[in-house]
């Protein structure tokens, strides 16, 4: 399935790769000016008195997180999950029933996001790791779909149309979220302390046999590994990360619906994810960024930008096979 | 109640005919050359609207199919020759996100040229009307003209496949292609004509279904899912897979639509019943493939893990 080389997980500068070429950005450097960048966004937004901003690089740093999980399952352990956009609907949902009965803190509705998307990625990440390559896919797909078809049932919560959210989450009792330029850092600091965590992951020992199960399963079984009980794990972990972003997706939206769990959505993931580059952690973040942002940016000039973005990805494919990454990573490796 | 099954298990068929249509083709591609072509349902779509087109301009609905079809294989070959041949060799997740591209590139230019909005195909004057069946439903003759233009070309897709050259081709492509390269059969013509073949039947299934359903943008994403459930169902590779689940997809969907809340309503009172039927039945056919793969990870009729 993952004809992709062993991603680069140690920093070029480390002594434990003396071998590898050196490069002029770590990729730990490229995250901090990546996440540097966006901090600096909601500075932008009040110099150029545009709020707008703020609340459309918050929505996109929240599908960068979305991504970012993808791709610890999709780059790090090939399964590639066509229905995880139902996590970040599980995290939506949380805010939205849970706010409708009067509990509106935060910390309860990520408890409640995370706990519904472990037991679903647990019930359903058990059947499906039964399958592997495309069946995988398709039957990720299927589990994504009865989520969504269940929440699209719901009609004491707005069905098919969705529900409208009285109010931001609360912190401990205050609306700090109601301030766009604290949702954003909220967001943005969500966004780097799960960035550390699954870079934690990946370069853990679990990492390291996860990613082996993705290189030959059967050899790890070989020297005494049991695959399935690594890649279900992963599996649990990548969906509470995307439960997490469907809480702030929430918050910022102030609106939840069935559309957020989508197979569109799913596929726009797995888009974000191959488009930055798969398996680098950050390739999912800038694919996210780079998808939305070409998103907002060309339907300023058409109503027909989708086809832009069409075009965008096939060249991206034809050209620099792994991608947006892939493309930095020889731009600025070049000449060494 | 019986009239009602009986018309909805024929719409079921009906259904899962097109669906086959659709699938075959994807199976094929998927099975011979290790493709997932995510922009396989644009080449249904682009046969309803050629269809669509060409029978409002030539106003006989013989000749706008006459003229559609080779346009859509035309169209499929066009697509193969400048854009997948060079995915061939890929990652699937490479051809997955070029294919997506490419489905948006293809709906996008559909609703600048046809509009958003649907089209209508008037049913032809041979196949208007509908017929008495067993004395005791009327059922449309051109939904009837459907079912037997589908099995017909499930009967020459077997024959083909079974008991012809370019099908013993396909069928070695499909257990191991690097051996027939070997043997000196030409893999270029061999994929480029899977691919128009494949191109032809989905734009085949989208002419015929015009006249039933309105023609409109959205129609290539919603068979697409469909098709890949078919194709996961029956086992990739597997044209008689693809036919059993096809069918199985469609009468179960139609049937699930139709008696899921009336027979829910003898267990639990009819509100509630009405509620969990319509949350139950859409989700009915990726209960099915959720099963099928538990029980089959390759499905009813797959040789091996993909």
């Amino acid at each position: 399935m993952s004809d992709s080389p062993a991603p680069t997980t140690a920093p070029p500068a480390s002594p434990a790769a003396p071998l590898r070429r050196p490069r002029l950005f770590s990729r730990g450097a490229a995250a901090l000016a990546i996440f540097g960048l966006m901090a600096l966004v909601p500075l932008v937004a009040h110099l150029s008195d545009d709020p707008f901003l703020t609340v459309a690089f918050t929505r996109i740093l929240v599908f960068a997180i979305a991504a970012l999980s993808l791709d610890l399952i999709l780059g790090y352990g090939a399964l590639v999950s066509f229905g995880h956009a139902a996590y970040v609907g599980f995290g939506a949902y949380a805010v939205a029933i849970l706010s409708r009965h009067g509990i509106t803190d935060i910390f309860v509705h990520l408890a409640a996001g995370i706990g519904v998307a472990v037991i679903f990625a647990v019930l359903t990440g058990a059947i499906a790791l039964r399958t592997r390559g495309v069946y995988f896919i398709m039957i990720t797909l299927a589990f994504g779909q009865m989520a969504y078809f269940f929440f699209t049932s719901l009609s004491a919560y707005g069905g098919d149309d969705g529900i409208s959210l009285r109010g931001r989450s609360t912190v401990l009792g205050t609306d700090l979220l109601a301030h766009n330029s604290v949702l954003f850092y909220v967001t943005l600091g969500a966004l780097v302390g799960l960035y550390l965590l699954a870079a934690a992951v990946v370069n853990s020992r679990f990492g390291r046999v996860l990613a082996g199960t993705r290189e030959d399963a059967l050899r790890m079984q070989a020297i005494g590994f049991r695959p399935f009980r690594y890649q279900l794990a992963a599996f649990v972990i990548a969906g509470a990360m995307a439960s997490i972003s469907g809480v702030l997706l929430a918050n910022q939206a102030e609106f939840v619906s069935p559309a957020y769990m989508s197979w569109h959505r799913s596929g726009e993931l797995i888009v974000m994810v191959i488009l930055g580059g798969i398996g680098t952690l950050l390739g999912g973040v800038v694919g996210a960024v780079v998808v939305l942002l070409l998103e907002e940016w060309l339907s300023v000039f058409t109503t027909h930008w989708r086809m832009g973005l069409g075009l965008v990805l096939i060249l991206v494919v034809l050209f620099s096979p792994k991608g947006i990454a892939g493309l930095f990573e020889r731009l600025l490796g070049r000449g060494k | 109640m019986f009239n009602l099954f009986l018309l909805q298990l024929l719409n079921g068929v009906q259904l899962g005919i097109l669906l086959f249509l659709v699938a075959a083709g994807l199976t094929l591609i998927f099975g011979i050359m290790d493709f997932i072509n995510i922009a396989h349902g644009v080449l249904y779509m682009v046969g309803a609207y050629l269809m669509a087109t060409f029978a409002a301009a030539t106003g006989n609905f013989w000749l706008g199919l006459l003229v559609a079809m080779p346009a859509v294989v035309v169209f499929g070959l066009a697509l193969e020759v400048f854009l997948f041949r060079r995915l061939y060799d890929r990652s699937h997740l490479d051809q997955v996100l070029a294919t997506f591209g490419l489905m948006l590139i293809v709906t996008e230019g559909v609703r600048m040229i046809w509009g958003s909005s649907p089209i209508f195909v008037p049913v032809p004057e041979l196949l208007s009307g509908s017929i008495r069946l067993l004395g005791i439903i009327n059922y449309p003759v051109y939904r009837l003209a459907i079912i037997a233009a589908g099995l017909a070309v499930a009967v020459g897709l077997y024959v083909m496949i079974n008991h012809s050259r370019i099908g013993m081709l396909l069928r070695a492509g499909a257990s191991n292609r690097p051996v027939v390269s070997a043997l000196g059969v030409n893999i270029t013509w061999l994929f480029a004509f899977v691919f128009a073949f494949g191109a032809m039947l989905a734009g085949f299934a989208g002419a015929l279904v015009a006249p039933v359903l309105s023609v409109d943008p959205g129609m290539g994403g919603s068979v697409l899912i469909l098709a890949f459930v078919v194709v996961v169902i029956g086992g990739i590779g597997s044209v008689k897979g693809a036919f059993v689940a096809a069918l199985l997809v469609g009468v179960v969907d139609t049937l699930g639509r139709t008696f899921g809340p009336i027979l829910l309503q003898m267990a639990m009172d009819p509100s509630a019943a009405s509620q969990t039927g319509r949350t139950l039945a859409p989700m009915l056919i990726y209960i099915l493939m959720a099963l099928v793969l538990a029980i089959r990870p390759s499905g009813l009729f797959g040789r091996r893990a993909a």
